[in-house]
């Protein structure tokens, strides 16, 4: 229990440090934040009088000393408040509010995607003779420096451009679900893949796996009941890692299949430089980040019942 | 034991085609970033319409995009840019993780919690997000791409690099050489930095890889380099538009970037064994 | 009596390499065998070929290959998976790998019972507890439950035992099943197989350990080289040995015999150089005072590792410091290096105050003390040559290096074309001569001697353990020699030091805490001891090819 409560201290403290960090990065803009928001509304370039700067200024509170913008920040977001975006003028909170579960749901199901794969993968190819390890291995390496963007788009052509099997803009449906879940899961199924065979391989040469043999267990129970829990701890931590760049993969993916989530709303802002929606998303992807960590973190106790004890 | 031990198999010199394809790809990148006339008679610039959106064929063996230019052209004279691209993220975020990595596995305990919560934090900013939170502050261009990808990549090194120092820090000779009683500073020197950088060379190669993806993907999504360059990433991002019609513009810069990510990976991998093996021969 | 066990030139190979040669022996109900050999003897493979565990690339060749009127040539793994467990055990060396860590023991004893379909799931609970408690594990209602890391070494290895005897095989196979256990936990695992012979089973212990061996079995087949070199009953094997391979494995036991005498006649003695004359003798060269060291424990408990430890190292002798796991002997030579900081107490070294001082000013005198760890490998930098290691471990102002090192080489017994290979490429034998030749390389006066043979088989340690006796003699060296091994302990030192649970127990010359123990601890660790009966024969001098 102490343990789990240190973990969530930790976790609070690192999504504070993200927000520090955040801010400050967003106060390092060069230039006048009120006249980049003018000039958006607008769509011209040009210097803005003070007259017309001050009731931004007052708005946004731009004004006021940074120390106090970075009290407001913090507490803002302590309540749930990202801010204002510069361009919709609407709450961070409520546009992303919307479009953030088609992206998790996403995420989800690629992560389960990636890891039915590779675990299907290292069962069925690992240490199984010379050939079937080398197309295994081989197929995870390549697999896994796949950018999302190329698979995503061959697999568009093919599979909705060409056969037709998948519509060509997903919208929020759930067959258009198949193909960018597939896009972020194949890369990461490799990854993972890779991890599990080597743990998987080292596994089935310890002496543990010869005692079971020598109990009378087959080939198959010795995979399944005994190396497989050791060959999953690795890609267990890794896929606290990989939420990260299936966030990062998830809006590419959105872009291409014309998905909704945040995707769509994040490189519209980004392009449009309304930074409170672009740092709002990126606080809450941290904060996604941060909580399944603490998740993975869980896992890995349930499938591995020694640290309980040690730590 | 020592028996089982040196009769470990050898790595043979025998020929690997993966290995052989993948210098050869690298080589060819090289010399597309250097000397790209040598790899193309095609002007990369030359616009003719009358040509446009032409399917790969003997004569534009990449096809031609919308202006009629010349795709191959277009991917070999975009070398140059990718690669630096890559190159200067992976410096950037290997001299950020060596900094981070190393401090913390030979700083006290204090300097290592701090150090592995920071690492912790940039975690929690994937690379993508934090490049578009750059790009939004700061404006897209080069400068911002690579300092974006270059942080953004740098906390998985970082973990690497400590991990490996931590290794060699605890291991049997780094306390042997204490015990001669030679000088901390010394057994730094002498030991624990050549042995925890080995693998390093792989890191890099990897990374080189690595970053020329991400920055390319922050290209793909409209903000990267500016649209004339024929960098990789603005390739991508230019053939977006035309992709129910001509398939090439996306699939060919495409395959020009996992080639090399690829070949890269695979040289990578091939050198780690070396280094683990190699102190046997 | 028929035999339960019958094998007629038995060979089996791994692609071209054939690591059994044909091997015939024969088992009967109730008795036990010993295939004794040393490390690529093919001793543990003989044992995995009798359950069909050789793996998918061996190729295995018998004339007879018969268990219970059963012949075993050419089964399907369908078929050895019904013998395995139900008709036959098998038990690994060192349990704490041979469990699966992340299951309790007691499924994994409930597994064995499952696979052949024994009963109920209640039945199989009940004789899971029942199995525990036979083979004396306290509390089987919580130790079922259990994972491999919460139980002690000799737990652990019972659980491992209870797995392999769950269906009362008539066959048990035991794989070095006492090698990583302290020796008064082995005894008692030792008393406990020799039980379940007693119930009928038959036996078939595997072991590099003649003396273990002499204790438990009714026959002996000692392997060399994928060969039965000599078989036959026990006691005849063992008190008259008639192959000179059975013989030098036989001397190169170090135990309470052996004191004074060479492990590994027929190898070289070193090149009788006389480096220089012994030191003066008066003030002790290493001398210990109260050390305590504590840590704290994972469960935030302080535990007192080292408890007021006293002893004094004169010059020119051998302490030896013995101790089971846990005694806190390691952490005491780590104190004595300055390389662990006491909590109490301090070292002087040569007479003057050593861990007291700060670490500059230790520097400089590091190379009066120096160190021969258990596992050499890793205490050298991958990356370097021999040459390199030998060198940088010279002291300052060396005139030629290079001639200093191959007089250093010439001392341990190897040759100038070991310079330049690196750690990976050294048998383990010599890497121990390496790690040697670096600890004289300072000149010190101590070299401190960390379990400096545990790792090696036993004719190498022999050669080792000479080696250490030779240069002592020659460059008038100090030992704190650590061990494990009461028998090496005995056969090196002049005196003795028991640790137990970080506390001296007994202190004295190695003939009295051996001969004549006055405390109870010392008393059941030397009964514990397992040992070869003094032999009529008197030890033989003939030159026998030494495996390296």
């Amino acid at each position: 229990m102490k343990t789990v409560a240190l973990k969530v201290l930790g976790a609070i403290a690192v999504l504070w440090a993200a927000a520090t960090f955040t801010f400050f990065v967003q106060a390092a803009l060069p230039g006048d934040r009120a006249t980049l928001i003018l000039n958006q509304d607008s769509g011209q370039i040009i210097k803005r009088s003070d007259a017309e700067l001050a009731p931004v200024n007052e708005k946004f509170g731009f004004d006021d000393p940074i120390y106090a913008q970075y009290v407001n920040y913090v507490a803002g977001l302590a309540q749930g408040d990202l801010g204002t975006s510069y361009r919709l003028k609407a709450p961070v909170t409520e546009i992303i509010g919307e479009q953030i579960w088609p992206t998790i749901f996403l995420t989800i199901a690629a992560l389960i995607a990636a890891w039915v794969m590779a675990l299907a993968l290292t069962l069925l190819t690992a240490k199984r003779g010379r050939i079937p390890s080398a197309l295994g291995s081989g197929y995870e390496t390549f697999t896994a420096a796949l950018p999302h963007y190329w698979l995503g788009v061959i697999l568009l052509v093919v599979f909705a451009i060409e056969l037709q099997l998948f519509p060509v803009e997903g919208g929020s449906s759930l067959i258009g679900l198949v193909l960018p879940a597939l896009t972020l899961g194949i890369p990461l199924a490799g990854f993972l893949g890779q991890v599990t065979r080597d743990e998987f391989e080292k596994v089935l040469d310890q002496p543990f796996v010869t005692s079971a043999r020598a109990r009378g267990m087959g080939d198959f129970g010795v995979r399944w009941r005994h190396a497989l829990r050791h060959a999953v701890l690795p890609a267990i931590t890794l896929s606290g890692w990989a939420i990260g760049a299936l966030f990062s993969g998830a809006v590419i993916a959105e872009i291409i299949f014309a998905r909704q989530g945040i995707g769509n709303i994040l490189v519209t802002a980004a392009n449009m430089r309304d930074i409170p929606l672009v740092s709002g998303i990126v606080m809450l992807v941290a904060l996604i980040y941060v909580v399944a960590n603490l998740l993975v973190d869980l896992a890995y106790r349930v499938v591995d019942p020694r640290i309980e004890v040690s730590s | 034991m020592s028996g089982a031990l040196l009769a470990l198999p050898r790595v043979q010199v025998r020929f690997r085609p993966g290995l052989t394809l993948s210098i050869a790809l690298v080589a060819f990148f090289v010399i597309a970033a250097i000397a790209p006339s040598l790899l193309t008679t095609q002007d990369p610039l030359k616009i003719n319409l009358g040509d446009a959106l032409q399917a790969p064929s003997a004569a534009h063996i990449f096809g031609t995009d919308q202006s009629g230019r010349d795709l191959y052209a277009r991917v070999v004279y975009g070398a140059r840019e990718s690669l630096f691209i890559g190159l200067a993220a992976t410096a950037l975020s290997m001299s950020i993780a060596f900094v981070l990595g190393v401090s913390a596995a030979l700083g006290n305990k204090l300097t290592d919690g701090a150090i592995n919560r920071f690492i912790e934090l940039l975690f929690a900013f994937p690379v993508l997000l934090l490049s578009l939170l750059f790009v939004t502050v700061f404006g897209a261009g080069l400068t911002t791409l690579i300092v974006a990808v270059g942080v953004g990549t740098a906390p998985g090194y970082a973990r690497m690099i400590r991990g490996q120092v931590l290794a060699v820090k605890g291991s049997g000779y780094v306390e042997a050489a204490g015990a001669l009683g030679h000088s901390y500073p010394k057994v730094i020197r002498r030991h624990i930095l050549p042995n925890a950088m080995r693998p390093l060379v792989v890191l890099v190669t990897l990374g080189v890889g690595q970053s020329i993806v991400w920055a390319s993907g922050l290209a793909f999504l409209g903000l990267g380099v500016a649209p004339p360059s024929p960098e990789w990433g603005a390739l991508l991002d230019a053939g977006r538009t035309y992709i129910t019609q001509a398939w090439w513009l996306e699939v060919m810069p495409g395959l020009a970037i996992v080639s090399f990510a690829l070949a890269l990976t695979a040289i990578g991998r091939y050198v780690q064994q070396r280094l683990e093996g190699g102190l046997q021969r | 009596m028929t035999d339960l066990l019958r094998v007629e030139n038995l060979r089996v190979g791994f692609g071209d390499t054939e690591v059994v040669k044909g091997i015939s022996f024969s088992l009967e109900a109730g008795r036990c065998l010993a295939i004794v050999g040393e490390s690529g003897s093919g001793k543990s493979v003989t044992a995995r070929t009798l359950v069909g565990l050789t793996g998918g690339r061996s190729q295995v060749t018998a004339d007879a290959l018969e268990f219970d009127g059963r012949d075993l040539r050419g089964l399907r793994d369908r078929q050895w998976r019904d013998i395995r467990g139900r008709d036959i055990g098998f038990i690994l060396q060192d349990a704490l790998v041979s469990l699966d860590q992340l299951r309790p023991i007691g499924k994994e004893i409930d597994e064995a019972l499952r696979l052949h379909r024994y009963g109920s799931r209640e039945e199989r609970r009940k004789r899971v507890l029942h199995l525990l408690d036979e083979v004396g594990i306290p509390e089987p209602l919580l130790r079922v439950r259990q994972l491999p890391h919460e139980l002690s070494g000799g737990q652990r290895q019972r659980a491992l035992i209870a797995s392999a005897i769950a269906l009362d095989p008539k066959l048990i196979i035991a794989d070095e099943p006492t090698t990583a256990l302290d020796v008064t936990v082995q005894a008692r695992i030792l008393h406990l197989l020799e039980r379940i012979r007693d119930d009928g089973s038959a036996l078939i212990l595997i072991s590099h350990d003649l003396a273990v061996v002499a204790r438990m079995a009714d026959e002996v087949a000692v392997m060399r080289y994928g060969e039965i070199v000599e078989r036959g009953d026990a006691r005849e094997v063992l008190s008259n040995p008639q192959h000179a391979y059975t013989r030098a494995l036989l001397d190169a036991i170090p135990s309470t015999h052996s004191k004074g005498t060479r492990l590994s006649p027929g190898t070289p003695h070193v090149a009788p150089v006389v480096e220089r004359a012994p030191r003066a003798a008066d003030t002790p060269v290493l001398d210990a005072r109260g050390l305590v060291k504590r840590y704290a424990g994972p469960d935030g408990q302080t535990r007192t590792v080292v408890d007021d430890v006293s002893f004094e190292l004169r010059a020119g002798e051998t302490l030896g410091v013995v101790g089971e796991s846990g005694s806190g002997k390691t952490t005491t030579a780590r104190i004595a290096l300055a390389l662990t900081e006491p909590d109490g107490g301090e070292v002087l070294l040569n007479g003057e105050p050593w861990t007291a001082v700060p670490e500059k000013a230790r520097r400089v005198r590091r190379r009066e003390i120096s160190v021969i760890y258990q596992d050499p490998l890793s205490s050298f930098d991958p990356r370097w040559s021999v040459d390199q290691i030998l060198a940088d471990a010279l002291p300052p102002g060396v005139r030629d290096p290079r001639k200093r090192v191959g007089e250093l080489l010439a001392l341990v017994g190897l040759e100038g074309e070991h310079r330049a290979r690196r750690p990976l490429q050294l048998s383990g034998g010599q890497r121990q001569r390496v790690a040697i030749a670096r600890a004289l390389a300072p000149d010190p006066s101590v070299i401190v001697c960390d379990e400096p043979v545990s790792a090696l088989d036993v004719s190498i340690q022999a050669q080792v353990l000479d080696l250490l006796t030779d240069l002592q003699e020659q460059l008038g060296l100090s030992y704190l020699f650590i061990s494990h091994d009461l028998g090496v302990i005995h056969h090196m030192s002049d005196r003795v030091l028991v640790l137990n649970e970080g506390k001296v127990v007994e202190t004295g010359t190695a003939d009295e805490v051996f001969f004549a123990p006055r405390e109870p601890y010392t008393r059941a660790l030397v009964a514990a001891l397992p040992r070869l009966e003094p032999r009529q024969v008197v030890r033989h001098e003939e030159a026998v090819p030494a495996a390296t």
